[in-house]
């Protein structure tokens, strides 16, 4: 019987250490593949306009700010920016807004049509938006709400929506219903019972899934440049101008986006994946 | 006052009838512990009363006053849950209080009364703490005084203990029995631990599928289980059963031999006896010795009649072995008799 482990057990250890090994061949072509990109974009923000456009590359950024100041010079720069702010921030209120109500209705109640429910929030992000963008900018037009901030924070909040929906569904899910209850014995109604139960103890995961949606709306090119003209945010004027800068012109603005919208998710990273975490049941 | 009148209470969740109308009086301040199996519809209806769950049919009246229309801030009731329920986001001091505020009681009267529970709880140190650095004793004493301290009419207890370990369990149940009693109020408990439920109640409720089996004090449902489900369902080990045969002149035929029986029309019963109640003697039922545990106060042997198991508590210095093979003479009146179709006792 000792002869058929001792075959056995290397032929084991071997498949194992195969297996471990393509785990983490896996793990760092994924940090490759999204670490690399975002590295690049940083040194060449941060070099001076020869050394981006020169040979050879030292791989290091030079600290030289140039760019980076010329860019935010740069006429309209400022103005777009200010226009993100505000679509961001429209969008994450009306996301948090319409989605946590849906999200505490699906944790805490059985309803007809629940789980069809669930799966239509996701499959509203399968509905491609450039087959919506023509019908939407005729429509925007006749109703007057192209070329404004909340005509492309309505836009934006549709694509918010399925995952503030789905987070804070997680959230209140979370939140054990005996919480509730034992609030409403001791003399709430269940609205006093969500304000100084629930609420409290949701409050980082609400607002963690606020910047997300902030992100989203922060990202968002497609629509901002078909829906706004004179109003536009900075992917969409980015787009619009930088097609015709210079090459370092263009790290100074793609670094301008992605920085904030990096800050931000990481500042909510946990709770991103506590949805997943929670949301798969 | 806050007598509980419940009147042919019933509830189904879809096709499944988890109470099948209920009917249950329990007195101003007694202490009714709902006993059964889990799934057999005691937390159901408990939440009934305290108004978490709508019955589908029927009536429940608190102190002379129908609630069933009522939500739960509405009954004069307060309830313990079985995980604690205590708020993480508040201090122990806050959680006692919560109840309280939402009454706007003024503060000195909402201090006073946060105090004396706690005291009377033992957590008068931890009231500044909160509910992640309690161990889960401390947690379980935080819900209870938390309940006290709205001296309700009518205090609902949902398995308080299960989720302590052992030692605790045993210190609190005497605890709770001590507080409650001296609070006065209405109590019920529920509890799927039948020593739980013997030491603390003025009665049990028997619950086994959606019904109430039987309702009385804990020693007549011990001695005079009013279902063979009772009797077997009570006692550690529960009771022995063997099947009887009618032999006439009022004998009954159980395992060989002839035993005073009742008058039924049957022609078969079951017969039941305590483990406790039999003597071991030159006459009696011939059960042969499986399994002999000496357990101190007395030995407990486990034997087989006609193939079927049957328990016996004996005398510890009783010299047993396996295989021996006794004869068990149940004391007469300890004897108890089943139908075996209904179940119910003769």
């Amino acid at each position: 019987m000792s002869t058929a482990v001792s075959v056995d057990a290397p032929h084991k250890v071997e498949v194992r250490s195969a297996a471990r090994f393509l785990f983490i061949a896996a793990i760092v072509v994924l940090c490759i593949w999204v670490l690399l990109p975002i590295y690049l974009l940083f040194v060449n923000a941060l070099s001076s306009p020869q050394e981006v456009s020169g040979f050879p590359k030292t791989g290091l950024p030079s600290f030289d700010f140039g760019s980076v100041r010329f860019f935010l010079s740069f006429a309209g720069v400022l103005q777009a920016l200010g226009n993100s702010v505000l679509v961001a921030v429209l969008t994450m209120v009306l996301s948090i807004g319409i989605g946590a109500p849906a999200g505490y209705a699906l944790s805490r109640f059985d309803f007809p049509g629940k789980e069809s429910f669930r799966m239509l929030v996701v499959m509203t992000r399968a509905f491609p938006l450039p087959l919506l963008a023509l019908p939407l900018a005729v429509l925007f037009i006749r109703t007057g709400l192209d070329d404004t901030a909340f005509g492309l924070a309505i836009v934006h909040t549709v694509l918010a929506l399925p995952f503030a929906v789905l987070i804070t569904f997680s959230l209140f899910s979370g939140i054990p219903i005996e919480l509730e209850e034992a609030a409403w014995t001791l003399g709430c109604n269940r609205w006093q019972a969500f304000r100084k139960v629930v609420l409290p103890l949701v409050m980082p995961g609400i607002a963690a899934s606020a910047v997300f949606a902030f992100t989203i709306s922060w990202n968002e090119v497609f629509a901002a440049a078909v829906l706004t003209i004179q109003n536009r945010t900075l992917p969409a004027f980015l787009v619009q101008s930088l097609n015709v800068s210079p090459l370092h012109l263009k790290f100074a603005g793609g670094a301008a986006l992605v920085i904030p919208a990096l800050i931000f998710i990481f500042a909510v990273r946990r709770y991103l994946f506590a949805m997943w975490g929670i949301a798969n049941r | 006052m806050a007598e509980i009148v419940i009147k042919k209470v019933a509830k189904s969740f879809g096709g499944f009838h988890a109470l099948h109308s209920i009917d249950l009086t329990i007195a101003d301040q007694e202490f009714m512990v709902l006993l059964g199996a889990s799934g057999c519809g005691k937390t159901t209806l408990l939440r009934i009363i305290a108004g978490l769950e709508t019955p589908s049919q029927g009536e429940v009246w608190i102190g002379g006053r129908r609630v069933d229309g009522l939500p739960p801030r509405e009954r004069g009731i307060a309830m313990v849950f079985q995980n604690y329920a205590v708020f993480p986001h508040l201090t122990v001091f806050e959680n006692i209080a919560f109840g309280l505020r939402m009454k706007k009681l003024p503060r000195q009267e909402i201090e006073r009364r946060v105090t004396r529970t706690a005291e009377l709880m033992h957590i008068e140190q931890l009231l500044k703490r909160y509910s992640g650095q309690l161990s889960g004793g401390q947690r379980q004493r935080v819900a209870v005084a938390r309940a006290l301290a709205m001296e309700p009419d009518v205090i609902l207890m949902d398995e308080p203990l299960s989720n302590l370990d052992a030692l605790l369990r045993l210190e609190m149940r005497a605890e709770l029995k001590g507080v409650l009693a001296a609070s006065k109020t209405t109590t019920i408990y529920v509890t799927h631990d039948q020593v739980e439920a013997m030491s603390l109640a003025d009665r049990i409720s028997v619950m086994n599928a959606g019904k109430i089996v039987q309702a009385a004090r804990p020693v007549e449902v011990y001695r005079n289980p009013a279902a063979r489900f009772v009797g077997s369902f009570i006692g550690n080990p529960p009771m022995n059963f063997i099947p009887a045969k009618r032999a006439g002149d009022g004998k009954w035929q159980v395992a060989g031999v002839a035993l005073d029986g009742p008058q039924a029309s049957r022609d078969r019963l079951e017969f039941a006896i305590r483990p406790e109640d039999v003597t071991v003697g030159a006459e009696g039922i011939p059960a042969t010795v499986r399994v002999v545990e000496p357990l101190g106060v007395h030995t407990l042997l486990t034997c087989e009649v006609e193939g079927a198991l049957f328990r016996a508590v004996v005398e510890s210095d009783l010299a047993v072995t396996p295989g021996d093979t006794l004869r068990l003479a149940p004391k007469p009146d300890r004897v108890r008799w089943f139908d075996p179709e209904s179940g119910m006792a003769v």
